[in-house]
């Protein structure tokens, strides 16, 4: 691949990653995961975030599964989703953090609409940054490591 | 290591798996704290993929664990494995906050506690029961990279609740002690600084030696023997707990030999103990004495199955409450178990048994891994021991694991003290037996250490207890069961038996029973064969690893803690830092099988001085003592070492340690050299407890002395720990002997 296409691969995939970030999809503690990649783990940021969507979707489903019985179980509901928010937060996924804290909110309210309207702002957010996300790491993919960048094939 | 959960277990290959890395770093202590052992528990594989990585670029050791019950099993497997702990609050199989208690009990490591959760509240749980630290999630890696601190600090919080046992503790109890006698005051006040200028006769000697050890206190200890104990409990129910005075208690205990400031000290760890109980949880005063002795009944029985459980339960047999034997039984490798034994345990650990118990608890898990030597020796123990601590036993053997919740602290601090209590023989007692505490002490010591620590412990004694057993076995049954172990009184050889099976068990794994395990001392002196483990002990290993908690702990590692820590730090060393702590010098040192006694003692003074200041070294002793060991070996050169605390006599040191077989301790061998040598490297870590429990030592032990009497008058167990290294004076210079309250055991 010539040098001019993979940089301007990671110039898109940098792109990407500033409006995540200004749009309050990931926070600091995105970056803190870049800090750890390293030579010996040249893909962890990536390899986090696959196991977080991976898991995350599980949680989502299992949360789906519980918003739909009734009478809501918000106990229930305020322990996955508290599980779901310290995974999320985890990997700087802020929106999808904050909205799984306004949900506990009112699981503690016992506030089942807002559980639920909540709820789908959720997927919402999940979804988007997932995809965004996943775009990005493609990106960073078909660019090759930084040490090939140089190197013009 | 077996997972019990499915859940994704990672075992980091950095994380040593019996195979320490340390020796690899030549145990140095620039390196540290590189090659911290971690065990991070999260059910969330995202955070804790993330963690893994956190703390490989701290270049920590990771061991990953997604199920508290594996991670629990792991930790009882490799007692000395770990330095710390990282888990999470909310996990689905077990509450974090349970695990948290379990491990202070069994392994006192320590643990820091994650959560999202930023809650007041959740947060101020972590911290009364017992984290060491909260952090909040989503983690960053600066504080991942200073988790080092709090295994240093609880080292030094160890080393100097030995130091300062009892000085803290109750100044009501002083006054009582002060009425008891001059001596009493004069222990209180500066028990520590009394030691040594009582121990003249052997200070000279000791001097040079404690000088390299810096915390063992020469003069022999006394074995609190689970008989002992109940004699005491017996005498003091006569006289009802507030009149008791020492005076009045020796002379219906009518034990030719024993001192007034033995009693002494050995009432203000009781008490200590008491107030323990009665502070978290319990009751006041009755369970005490059920669970005090009580646990020797049970151990004795079921120990039965493990081999270094058979330590333990050695170890149990006098002190460990019975429900550490249910514990054992039961628990063998189930968290479970250890469950159960926290709420009697916790009674009972407190008590000098509980260290037994715990080295049980934690034997019988460990059996699994060693080899099941087997009860024999416990069998043969319990017999003598067994009838009377029954009489004690009054408490339904619970699971260990409700331990944890009671107990919290309280028990399993007595146990842990107790541990040093046994030891009380200081010095000066003519128990020659006695002198052979070392090996109790480890015992004790990890019982103490455990003692906090819910349930968990348990396992973690067994493995200790197991490591230890197999050496001791062979030798404390003998020793043992003729009621007479060769030149220890059977309590006292029971005690060091205890101790030093804890001892060994945890040196074995790293003992997490640093204060915990080992305290059984109180009953079943393990001594193995000269081992009076228990007297020394204390300061060793016990403390560094298991750290405070031995101390904490209190009564049983006091009372073992002179030979626990001994026999721990043998152990440990060969466990690999028992506990985890980095402490890990303690069991490094463990000298191989050789005095194990001298060994405790030595530990224990040096322990002291050592850790704080080789923390790191002792962190990679232990680490490359495990190596060395890891195995049964580990056990039995536990043994060996800790008869080095005072028996030292090479022949004798051979103990039977498991029939000698990993006794290959040339360290320990020679009399007092082995075991500083030992315990040099690791008493370190091992002695922080310095828990210088005063057990005879032989004539040639170096014990350590860990002058429980005098400076156990203080109420902790801890304190007198400390005490006793100071006793030997070396302490002192490491450990800042300020008053250090005693129960400041890690809540």
């Amino acid at each position: 691949m010539a040098s001019a296409e993979i940089t301007q691969l990671r110039r898109q995939a940098a792109y990407i990653k500033k409006s995540l970030f200004e749009q309050g999809y990931l926070d600091g503690q995105f970056l803190q995961l870049e800090e750890l990649q390293d030579d010996t783990n040249p893909n962890f940021v990536e390899e986090v975030v696959t196991l977080f969507f991976k898991d995350s979707a599980k949680f989502i489903a299992n949360i789906e599964a519980a918003v739909e019985k009734t009478p809501l179980d918000f106990k229930k509901l305020d322990a996955y989703m508290h599980k779901f928010k310290g995974s999320s937060s985890s990997i700087g996924a802020l929106r999808v953090k904050n909205e799984c804290t306004l949900f506990r909110e009112y699981c503690q309210q016992g506030n089942g609409e807002g559980c639920l309207k909540t709820f789908q702002q959720i997927k919402k957010e999940h979804a988007t940054l997932r995809k965004k996300l996943e775009t990005y790491f493609q990106l960073l993919r078909q660019a090759g490591p930084y040490e090939t960048a140089t190197s013009s094939h | 290591m077996d997972m019990d959960s499915g859940g994704a277990v990672a075992l980091s290959t950095t994380s040593s798996t019996g195979s320490r890395k340390v020796g690899d770093r030549g145990g140095v202590s620039d390196q540290f704290p590189a090659g911290l052992r971690v065990l991070v528990v999260d059910d969330d594989p995202t955070c804790l993929m993330i963690l893994e990585k956190m703390l490989r670029n701290c270049l920590y050791e990771v061991t990953t664990c997604s199920r508290a019950a594996a991670a629990l099993s792991m930790l009882r497997k490799r007692r000395d494995g770990f330095d710390i702990v990282l888990s999470d609050v909310y996990m689905p199989d077990m509450d974090g906050f349970k695990l948290l208690e379990h491990i202070g009990l069994e392994m006192d490591l320590p643990v820091i506690m994650m959560s999202a959760d930023d809650g007041k509240d959740v947060v101020m749980k972590g911290i009364t029961h017992g984290a060491c630290d909260y952090l909040i999630k989503p983690v960053r890696i600066e504080a991942i990279k200073n988790i080092w601190q709090h295994v240093v600090r609880k080292r030094r919080n160890e080393l100097k609740e030995i130091e300062h046992s009892g000085s803290v503790e109750d100044s009501d109890r002083q006054r009582r002690i002060s009425d008891d006698g001059d001596y009493a005051s004069s222990a209180i006040e500066g028990s520590w600084r009394n030691p040594k200028r009582r121990k003249d006769e052997k200070d000279e000697e000791d001097e040079i030696e404690d000088r390299e050890d810096s915390s063992t206190m020469k003069k022999p200890r006394v074995v609190w023997s689970v008989e002992l104990h109940q004699q005491f409990v017996t005498a003091v129910n006569q006289l009802s707990l507030d009149k008791a005075v020492p005076k009045k208690i020796l002379e219906l205990m009518s034990v030719p030999g024993l001192t007034r400031e033995n009693v002494a000290s050995h009432l203000q760890k009781y008490r200590l103990y008491l107030r323990r109980l009665s502070g978290p949880s319990q009751h006041q005063g009755g369970p005490p004495n059920a669970s005090f002795m009580g646990t020797a009944e049970e151990p004795f029985g079921s120990i039965g199955s493990f081999d270094g459980l058979d330590l333990q339960a050695l170890a149990v047999s006098g002190q460990l409450p019975p429900h550490n034997l249910t514990t054992v039984q039961a628990g063998i490798g189930r968290t479970a178990s250890n469950t159960g034994m926290g709420t009697s345990l916790s009674h009972q650990i407190n008590m000098f048994n509980s260290n037994v118990q715990i080295a049980n608890s934690s034997k019988i898990r460990c059996e699994q891994e060693l080899n099941n030597k087997p009860m024999n020796l416990l069998h043969g123990l319990p017999t003598s021991i067994e009838p009377k601590q029954l009489a004690h036993f009054n408490r339904p053997v619970h699971p260990f694991g409700n331990m944890g919740r009671q107990v919290g602290e309280g028990n399993l601090g007595f146990l842990n003290s107790s541990s040093s209590i046994p030891l009380v023989s200081t010095g000066s007692s003519t128990h020659g037996d006695v002198r052979h505490c070392p090996r109790s002490s480890p015992l004790m010591m990890q019982m103490s250490q455990q003692r906090t620590q819910p349930a968990i412990s348990q396992p973690q004694m067994q493995m200790q207890l197991d490591a230890s057993m197999q050496q001791l076995r062979g030798q404390l049954l003998n020793e043992m069961v003729g009621g007479r172990v060769s030149g220890l009184p059977l309590p006292i050889s029971q005690q060091m038996l205890s101790n030093e099976i804890a001892g060994q068990v945890l040196g074995r794994n790293g003992a997490v029973m640093n204060g915990r395990g080992i305290a059984s001392s109180g009953g079943a002196s393990i001594n193995s064969p000269s081992y009076v483990a228990v007297s020394q002990a204390p300061s060793v290993d016990f403390p560094i690893r298991n750290g405070t908690e031995l101390l904490a702990s209190g009564f049983s590692t006091a009372a073992t803690a002179g030979l626990p820590s001994m026999a721990l730090t043998g152990m440990f060393q060969e466990a690999t830092t028992v506990t985890g702590s980095l402490e890990g010098l303690n069991n490094p040192t463990i000298a191989k099988g050789s005095s194990y006694h001298l060994f405790n003692e030595l530990r224990s003074s040096k322990t002291q001085d050592w850790e704080l200041q080789n923390i790191s070294h002792a962190y990679n002793l232990n680490r490359h003592m495990n190596s060395t060991r890891t195995n049964t070996d580990f056990g039995s050169s536990v043994l060996g070492h800790q008869g080095l605390g005072g028996i030292q006599k090479n022949g004798q040191n051979r103990y039977e340690c498991a029939g000698g077989k990993g006794m290959d301790a040339p360290s320990g061998q020679d009399e007092n050299g082995n075991l500083e040598m030992i315990m040099r490297g690791q008493n370190n870590l091992a002695v922080d407890n310095s828990f210088r429990v005063k057990a005879e030592c032989g004539p040639n032990m170096r014990c350590e002395n860990m002058l429980l009497t005098d400076q156990f008058i203080q109420d902790d167990l801890m304190s007198v720990l400390f005490k006793q290294q100071e006793g030997v004076g070396l302490v002192e210079t490491d450990f800042n002997l300020d008053t250090y309250p005693v129960d400041n055991i890690q809540v």
